[in-house]
């Protein structure tokens, strides 16, 4: 597939956004990458307002429980029921943020938070930590990447997740500190066991009451000296924090994982600490490393372009934004999450999804195959996802039964036939194949024809476009 | 002369096989296969957290009584098993098994600083990592990476479920999920997919990869479904999921297809409330597929070649909970069953309920070092190599 600009300006919509809608791919042919992405940069300007989708049923239960020694008021079955309200919130959490990521305009925002999400991953069935990480995240995602680390830190949900609410001056917790250094910030290798013990005791006292509001403990802190990372003072958890950030170190790690997430799985050592000193630098601020990117030619590149594995979750909402369509039920996205093994706000531990060949088994590519089928009413959802104990809580008989699903999608097939109405019969199938697929691979023209419905310009049109989605190729980006 | 044709015909569907495989990967391809006869292992996961002290029974044990004033199963109740040790009474099977001497019990097995999540103690369960370690790939992956380099097919690890669990994916290789091979087939056997499969050329790295999958599903999808229907089973399983999935296994079992592990779950075993009422209903299940399993296994002369084991991500706490349940615990018993243990019957001493951690058992064995004794005694692989970490080999297969 020759390197046109069209190709090229998906390929910044694929990575920096979720790749491109109907409405607008007939445009693609024209902008620059620069102009496109000062584009999706402006839309991602402004603050995004916060997703909530707590019941209020929920509230009248926290209501006038202060802290988290008091949670030892409601009795088991309240607690239960918190449990299983959460459950259900979370679900609605899921569907409404997957909703901003097919139809917001601040695509660019939406998909550094989901990146973030995968970074700063927490499980936890509470529903109110999981909206204010999720919002905090939201809300810094293209900031500056101190102030991000810092509210994470600070957030009932990672401290709750990681134990910190156990780190207490006479019983340290080292999950926290540990997680923080290995996973968030400088990666293995640049700091000692020693380290993490000291950083453990300066993080003492950090916790959150159940309003989930961030409390700092002053009896529970460890008010001695400490000595981390070569330095020496009576730390507190912002110290350790300032020090992390002073480290080279911090830099590098999130840059390589930024590049492997929105360049390429292999990094370009030499591109990579580019990035990372001026991103150091700058004091670590995330818009400028990504306008470093996006504004690069190297990004654009031939390497870096139709070779990354789409997470469920970008194939989902890919094929939502190229074709309009509007679901019966919604929740049936829970299911395609769960068997291609990315729940939202449900990642497998702390460390994230790995991503990349581990999205990838005989079942899942199956599977990915035939979602453009199934979201566009062609086949059956008869897959039946694993459960989850924790989720399920001991409930027995919950998704007992295998699905047999119809979608009931209605699809506007309108728009998309619309992107096309120019193109003249011949060169229909170059330009569809051009508009779906990304790679440099493509699906042999005399197979592909005995597929196609040549009865109508419209049938011609939908089953081009659903055969080339039903391929290995669809599933990169 | 029946070699000879069951020869010919692994030849013949090998090259239809081979005839839809993308051109680029036809270099690769081999055409060893396992000779029957060969050690299978099955492991069936209890999902959920089973409650070990109410499985296998301390019946002279006054402390699990006094925790357990309602819960706990009473002697005459229970299915007698030595002195101290009795069976829960839906577990009938079970305790022939161990008259018979095809029936190991290891107590007490868990790992250092237990995570009380399910999705977390599975992930350690599966991966076999530390507990404050995240890896990736699955310890029956590993095995897979480590004694499969160059197999065409992923069927040396069979998973019977429509999703492929963490413990079966590698680096390089991962194992194959399947809910039947009839489903499977008429899954991949989509024309379309062959085809474009078919006329693959070269691509990036990604998707040869990608195609590399597809490829392999597709070939194995008709070898298994193939292989399945050379020997149907002529014994009669219960009709419950798990029946089902053990008479699949058998089926293939009882063919030449070249698979040494199989993979199949139950549950939920996550008792909260009324853990009576539903630990029986599981343990019925349970029950009455192993016995249809082992008696199909013997009649076909296969039993010694088999061994299952079962785990659980963890067991419960040791007292019953206020709602006719237990909570999440920490170390809980394994079985392992077949014709081939060279040691049966309680492999080490039962739970000390003097010495507990904050209420819950402390582990005396890591489950690590019974993989090891797996991969390394029963499926001669290089158990070091794939858990990382050389773990004491035990004698019980």
């Amino acid at each position: 597939m020759p390197l046109t600009n069209q190709l090229k300006n998906q390929h910044l919509l694929w990575r920096a956004a979720f790749g491109p809608m109907a409405e607008n791919v007939g445009e693609l042919e024209q902008v620059t990458q620069k102009q496109l992405f000062l584009l999706l940069q402006k839309k991602s300007a402004k603050k995004p307002d916060a997703l909530n989708v707590a019941t209020n049923s929920l509230d009248g239960l926290v209501k006038g429980v202060q802290d988290l020694g008091r949670m030892q008021q409601l009795t088991q079955d309240q607690k239960k029921q918190m449990r299983r309200q959460s459950v259900e919130d979370i679900k609605n959490l899921n569907l409404a943020w997957l909703s901003e990521m097919i139809n917001s305009e601040a695509q660019l925002r939406e998909k550094m938070s989901l990146f973030w999400h995968g970074h700063f991953a927490s499980r936890v069935i509470n529903i109110y930590f999981q909206q204010q990480l999720l919002n905090v995240i939201r809300e810094n995602a293209l900031g500056n990447f101190g102030d991000l680390l810092r509210e994470v830190s600070k957030s009932p949900s990672m401290l709750s997740f990681l134990n910190n609410q156990q780190n207490k001056k006479q019983h340290p917790n080292e999950n926290f500190a540990r997680e923080v250094m290995e996973l968030f910030t400088m990666g293995r290798g640049n700091y000692t066991e020693k380290d993490v013990k000291e950083g453990a005791r300066a993080f003492t006292g950090w916790g959150f009451n159940l309003k989930g509001e961030f409390v700092d403990r002053p009896f529970q802190h460890d008010n001695g000296s400490k000595t981390f990372l070569g330095k020496t003072g009576n730390f507190d958890g912002d110290d350790i924090i300032d020090i992390i950030l002073e480290q080279k170190a911090t830099a590098r790690f999130i840059t390589r994982k930024i590049y492997k997430f929105f360049v390429n799985d292999e990094v370009d050592n030499e591109k990579a600490e580019w990035l990372a000193a001026r991103f150091h630098q700058s004091n670590y601020n995330l818009g400028q490393l990504m306008n470093d990117i996006f504004l690069s030619d190297w990004f654009y590149e031939e390497k870096n372009i139709g070779t990354r594995i789409k997470s469920p979750v970008e194939l989902m909402v890919g094929v939502r934004r190229l074709i309009p369509m509007e679901l019966e039920k919604p929740e049936m996205q829970l299911l395609f999450q769960r068997v291609l093994g990315q729940v939202l706000f449900y990642p497998p531990n702390v460390a994230g999804w790995p991503g990349g060949k581990n999205w990838i088994d005989s079942s899942a590519l199956m599977f990915r195959m035939r979602l453009p089928q199934i979201l566009t009413n062609a086949d059956e959802f008869l897959i039946k996802p694993k459960n989850d104990d924790d989720v399920m809580m001991g409930n027995e008989g919950v998704d007992k039964r295998p699905k047999v699903n119809k979608l009931n999608v209605t699809v506007d097939w309108n728009s998309v036939v619309k992107v096309f109405i120019k193109t003249d019969k011949d060169s229909l199938m170059q330009k569809v194949n051009g508009i779906v697929l990304q790679t440099k691979s493509s699906i042999d023209p005399g197979v592909l024809k005995r597929y196609i419905d040549n009865t109508s310009r419209e049938g011609f049109i939908k089953s081009s476009i659903i055969e080339l989605m039903s391929t290995p190729e669809y599933q990169l980006c | 002369m029946l070699l000879k044709r069951k020869e010919f015909l692994q030849i013949g569907s090998l090259a239809t096989a081979s005839m839809m495989m993308p051109r680029f990967l036809k270099a690769f391809e081999k055409t060893t296969w396992v000779p029957a006869g060969n050690k299978v292992m099955v492991v069936l996961q209890f999902s959920g957290g089973n409650d070990g002290l109410n499985t296998v029974i301390p019946v002279r044990n006054d402390i699990y009584y006094k925790v357990r004033p309602h819960l706990g199963i009473q002697k005459d109740k229970a299915l007698q098993l030595t002195d101290d040790a009795a069976i829960n009474p839906a577990l009938p099977f079970f305790k022939e098994l161990f008259d018979e001497g095809n029936l190991g019990i290891m107590n007490n097995v868990g790992y250092p600083n237990p995570d009380r999540s399910h999705f977390r103690s599975m992930d350690i369960w599966q991966t076999a990592s530390d507990s404050n370690q995240y890896v990736t790939t699955g310890w029956l992956g590993r095995y897979l990476d480590n004694q499969c380099s160059g197999c065409d097919k992923p069927t040396q690890a069979l998973e019977i479920d429509d999703v492929l669990s963490l413990a079966l994916k590698g680096n390089d290789l991962k194992g194959l999920a399947l809910k039947d091979p009839k489903k499977l087939y008429n899954t991949s056997n989509e024309r379309y997919f062959k085809e474009i499969n078919a006329t693959y050329e070269h691509g990036e790295a990604a998707a040869d990869y990608l195609y590399k999958t597809l490829s392999e599903t597709l070939s194995s999808a008709d070898y298994i479904y193939q292989q399945s229907r050379r020997h149907p089973s002529l014994q009669s399983y219960p009709p419950t999921e798990l029946g089902k999935n053990l008479k699949t296994i058998s089926s293939l079992i009882m063919s030449d297809i070249n698979t040494k592990v199989y993979y199949v779950s139950l549950g939920s075993f996550d008792t909260h409330v009324n853990q009576e009422i539903q630990q029986k209903r599981l343990f019925t299940e349970l029950n009455d597929a192993v016995s249809a399993f082992v008696k199909d296994l013997k009649s076909n002369n296969r039993f010694q070649d088999v061994t299952i084991m079962t785990f659980s991500e963890f067991g419960r706490r040791v007292a019953q909970n206020a709602s006719g349940g237990t909570d999440h615990g920490t170390a809980n018993n394994m079985f392992f069953i077949g014709g081939g243990l060279k040691k049966k019957g309680l492999l080490n001493a039962m739970p000390d309920l003097n010495d507990l951690n904050e209420g819950d058992l402390k582990h005396t064995v890591d489950f690590k070092s019974v993989y090891a004794t797996l991969l390394h005694n029963w499926l001669n692989a290089n158990d070091e190599k794939i858990l990382g970490k050389k773990y004491e080999i035990m004698d019980f297969v």
